[in-house]
């Protein structure tokens, strides 16, 4: 058990005057059930966590966002867990990112990105579960006049057995609202989880199954109007001009609207009205300075960075580059990754409601508080004049975080038309030619390599595009982007290099193209594994050692590292020969906290690939809910091979050629393996789930190709290699 | 205007011949569970039931429909989320985010009504919409347990 002293702000904050409910003269438009959720506003809250209403319901207030990773479940079992209720009586609701503010962000970041929703947050959402529980006691405690220390609870029953009393949290809820907070809370060992820590279903299944969900895109709301938009496809254009009049004839049309200088939008009674009016609309863009970016002029770019004088460092041991000089035998290759749109099946959308007073956004959005200050700031009023609802995502993947491009346009639509609420949805057209794309870079690997296969010497320079110089400059350090080397740096609980090297030089050749880039699921994880994990294989095979014995020598000071590959080695019986035809590669890395390895079997008929199978291994330090923990995994292998089977943005003109899933493929089912999910926490840490497993889907494929094949493939995507 | 039979309701609906039935659920009759995602029937997130074979709404003027056609929504599947597919969706908590699953549901349960036994490589041919998520391998075991039922084979 750990005493936690508990800090005010996380869950006592402006507690005392607040309700359950969130009823506090927001207009909720939600369809019948989700109004009738937020209708009893009567009963108190325990705490900003917790809600418990007289029919023994709990309320758990999850402050980040649910986009399909099942973090909504995973926190509410944390909450549950330390408040000792009953599982089956469990729901939840999201506070708004303007009740965090005015309750000086008593929930915590909203932020839901970078596999940092439950291991950011485990801490004060159990201790706000813990103190709950510390107050429902009291609460009856007090009511039979007997010490609290003296009462026990399991499943929101409290008993007092020297006088045989029981109650429940229902019944003690409104008195334990009014009882101090302790000052200090005891939460468990996760050893002794109940709750916590066990396979349980998802909360938010079933409304999924009936079409009773309601996402973004579906939202209507009483005079609503509809919203479709035309931004301007070249990198850094504008708009140039648009003839309304050819438009507004149509049926259903009310209005064409100019938004900022890049975009403009028809609304009309229904969106499909809007979209076939702004199809007909004539427009010119402006195409700006960029109209003779290529694909090819990017990698040109690129390719300059691989040998340039200067360079932000990440890793740096010994002497490199003298060591690489100085060696008998190098061994170089260079890899490429291309621009990947992030391709959330939902497209965004944005819903507003502007009047000069006030301003409402409802929106899937995988941070409630950026959607606020955008918000804030289109709307032209402070942010204690705005709100915004949230409304679970339809995929988010890092495209409705730092990004509320959506929103900012919504919001110019709305203040046109002051009054009136305004859905905005984009077509897949507009997602994909607006995406703020998975960044490209390419790398030059060099190594020196011994007799005895020893690498004395490894050189990894990065060329390509900073997310950070874009997205979130004050993030830049020195200049430098550290999370370009995501899984490269050295020693670092976010993700260490797993290889030991007496001599190495891991650097970054900062080359940004006029292209948005964005965090995309995994991030540079992703191809900084493929880098690392392709190239060590390739330096097993130049040096006629076995890929995973090859590792181990390397490996020998990195055992978290070591044991989950030497666990998806196992599970794929590397040890073993393959079935006939197939071909095995293995992979690992450590990022978002977590250690991650793959090993995948596959053949190669007559230049046909055929994923047979995959074994993951992944080490997190705790598991929340090892159920969704195995849908994590096997989703990573979708978003991981569909970028290295099909994936792939490219440049002509000054803007993407990519349009919609047609020439943008995607992996389906025909081509998805069978994944076994093999989790192996080893406690004292916390890592993230969402994100680390997809590195290592395409290298360890990448590797199993090579040993199919012996082609070794080093610019993705896959479709555009011959394997015959 | 557009005289169609939804979910066993015949309905009139003032709209142009021309709007895609998706857009004439989702707006005119308020049925959002059948989901937008591509507009050029690529995804199948926008799946429906049309004589009980799965089709793709999105790009499907309503012309080009008659009254005497069945049109069956995830709404209408089943009244209370008891098709053996969603029961068999339910039972292996097949969804992430979501999005795509009214879609991919209906599609499975559109195979299921013509192959009430399908093979893996039906099931790869048949089931052919887009889920970024990842649920690919949990789509095709629970397609397996609503086999097993044998109700699977009703049409929704």
């Amino acid at each position: 058990m750990t005493r936690v002293q508990l800090s005010r702000r996380h869950f006592v904050a402006g507690s005392a005057a607040a309700l359950g409910g969130f009823s506090l003269g927001f207009h909720v438009p939600f369809q019948a059930k989700a109004a009738a959720d937020a209708a009893p506003a009567e009963v108190p809250e325990i705490n900003a966590w917790v809600v418990i209403h007289p029919d023994e319901t709990v309320v758990v207030r999850v402050a980040r966002s649910e986009m399909g990773q099942g973090t909504l479940t995973g926190l509410a079992q944390l909450v549950a867990e330390e408040l000792e209720c009953d599982w089956a009586n469990v729901t939840t609701e999201y506070p708004t990112p303007g009740q965090n503010i005015a309750r000086d962000r008593v929930w915590g970041s909203f932020s839901t990105g970078g596999s940092r929703g439950i291991r950011d947050s485990h801490d004060y959402v159990r201790q706000g579960g813990a103190a709950a529980r510390e107050m429902l006691i009291a609460a009856a405690a007090a009511e039979w006049d007997v010490p609290a220390a003296e009462c026990q609870v399991e499943k929101g029953v409290i008993s007092h057995p020297g006088s045989g009393r029981t109650t429940t949290y229902g019944k003690v809820a409104q008195a334990a609202a009014a009882v101090s907070p302790p000052a200090e809370v005891q939460l468990k060992d996760p050893k002794d989880w109940k709750i916590a820590g066990q396979p349980l279903p998802r909360l938010d299944t079933r409304d999924k199954l009936t079409g009773r969900q309601v996402y973004g895109a579906d939202l209507v709301m009483p005079g609503m109007v509809n919203a479709a938009i035309k931004a301007c496809p070249y990198f850094g254009g504008r708009l140039a001009g648009f003839d309304a009049q050819a438009v507004t004839g149509m049926p259903g049309v009310q209005r064409v609207i100019q938004v900022d200088d890049t975009a403009v939008a028809v609304v009309a009674d229904t969106w499909w009205r809007a979209k076939t009016a702004l199809d007909a609309l004539p427009i010119t863009w402006d195409e700006g300075p960029n109209r003779d970016l290529s694909s090819a002029s990017i990698q040109a770019m690129l390719e300059e960075g691989l040998d340039a004088a200067d360079a932000f460092i990440g890793a740096e041991a010994g002497d490199a580059r003298g060591a690489l000089a100085g060696a008998e035998r190098t061994v170089s290759a260079v890899y490429a990754f291309p621009y990947q749109n992030h391709a959330t099946m939902e497209p965004m959308n944005a819903t507003a409601v502007w009047t000069p007073e006030r301003c409402e956004v409802w929106v899937p959005t995988q941070n409630g508080e950026s959607s606020l200050a955008v918000a804030a700031e289109a709307a032209g009023l402070p942010v204690d004049k705005c709100e915004v609802h949230k409304i679970h995502l339809g995929g988010g993947f890092g495209r409705r975080g730092n990004f509320q491009d959506y929103v900012r346009q919504a919001v110019g639509i709305a203040r046109e038309m002051p009054g009136t609420p305004v859905k905005l949805l984009w077509t897949r057209e507009e997602d994909m030619l607006h995406g703020n794309y998975h960044p490209t870079t390419r790398c030059k690997l060099t190594a020196a390599l011994g007799p005895d296969g020893e690498v004395s010497a490894l050189h990894m320079r990065i060329s390509g595009q900073s997310i950070l110089a874009s997205v979130r400059p004050e993030g830049m350090v020195g200049g430098r982007d550290p999370v370009v080397f995501q899984g490269l740096v050295l020693d670092n609980p976010e993700g260490s290099f797993g290889y030991a090297v007496p001599n190495l030089l891991i650097d970054h050749a900062m080359r940004n193209p006029p292209v948005p880039p964005g965090f995309w699921r995994g991030v540079n994880l992703n191809q900084n594994a493929i880098y690392v994990e392709c190239f060590i294989d390739e330096l097993a095979h130049a040096a006629g050692v076995e890929p995973l014995a090859f590792r181990r020598r390397l490996m020998a000071n990195h055992p978290q590292h070591l044991a989950v590959l030497e666990a998806a080695a196992n599970g794929i019986g590397w040890n073993e020969p393959a079935p006939a035809g197939r071909h095995r590669g293995i992979a690992q890395i450590m990022g978002f906290g977590s250690y991650v390895a793959a090993a995948a079997e596959v053949s190669v008929t007559d230049g046909q690939l055929r994923i047979h199978r995959i074994v993951a291994a992944t080490d997190p330090g705790h598991v929340v809910n090892p159920a969704q923990v195995e849908r994590q995994v096997e989703g990573s292998f979708v978003y991981g091979l569909s970028a290295a089977l099909y994936g792939e943005c490219t440049v002509s003109g000054g803007r993407m050629e990519q349009e919609n899933f047609d020439s943008y493929q995607v992996m389906l089912m025909d081509s998805m393996p069978e994944v076994e999910t093999i989790i192996m926490p080893s406690g004292g840490f916390w890592g993230g789930v969402g994100e680390p497993t997809i590195a290592v889907a395409a290298p360890a494929v990448l590797n199993a190709i090579f040993a199919a094949t012996g082609k070794r493939i080093r610019t993705l995507p896959l479709k555009n290699h011959d394997l015959a | 205007m557009a005289r169609l039979t939804i979910n066993g309701t015949t309905r009139d609906v003032d709209v142009d011949p021309e709007t895609p039935l998706l857009w004439v659920l989702r707006e005119q009759l308020g049925m959002t569970g059948t989901k937008f995602g591509c507009g050029i029937a690529v995804c199948g997130a926008c799946t429906v039931h049309v004589d009980g074979v799965a089709t793709r709404s999105c790009v499907l003027p309503v012309s080009a429909l008659t009254p005497e056609q069945a049109i069956v929504t995830i709404e209408g599947l089943s009244p209370d989320g008891s098709h053996p597919v969603q029961q068999a969706w339910l039972e292996l908590d097949v969804p992430q985010c979501g999005y795509c699953q009214p879609g991919m549901i209906m599609a499975a349960a559109g195979l299921l009504a013509a192959n009430p036994n399908p093979s893996d490589d039906d099931i790869s041919a048949e089931i052919t919409n887009i889920c970024r998520c990842g649920t690919y391998n949990r789509v095709r075991v629970a397609i397996k347990l609503a086999a097993a039922d044998n109700d699977a084979t009703r049409n929704g």
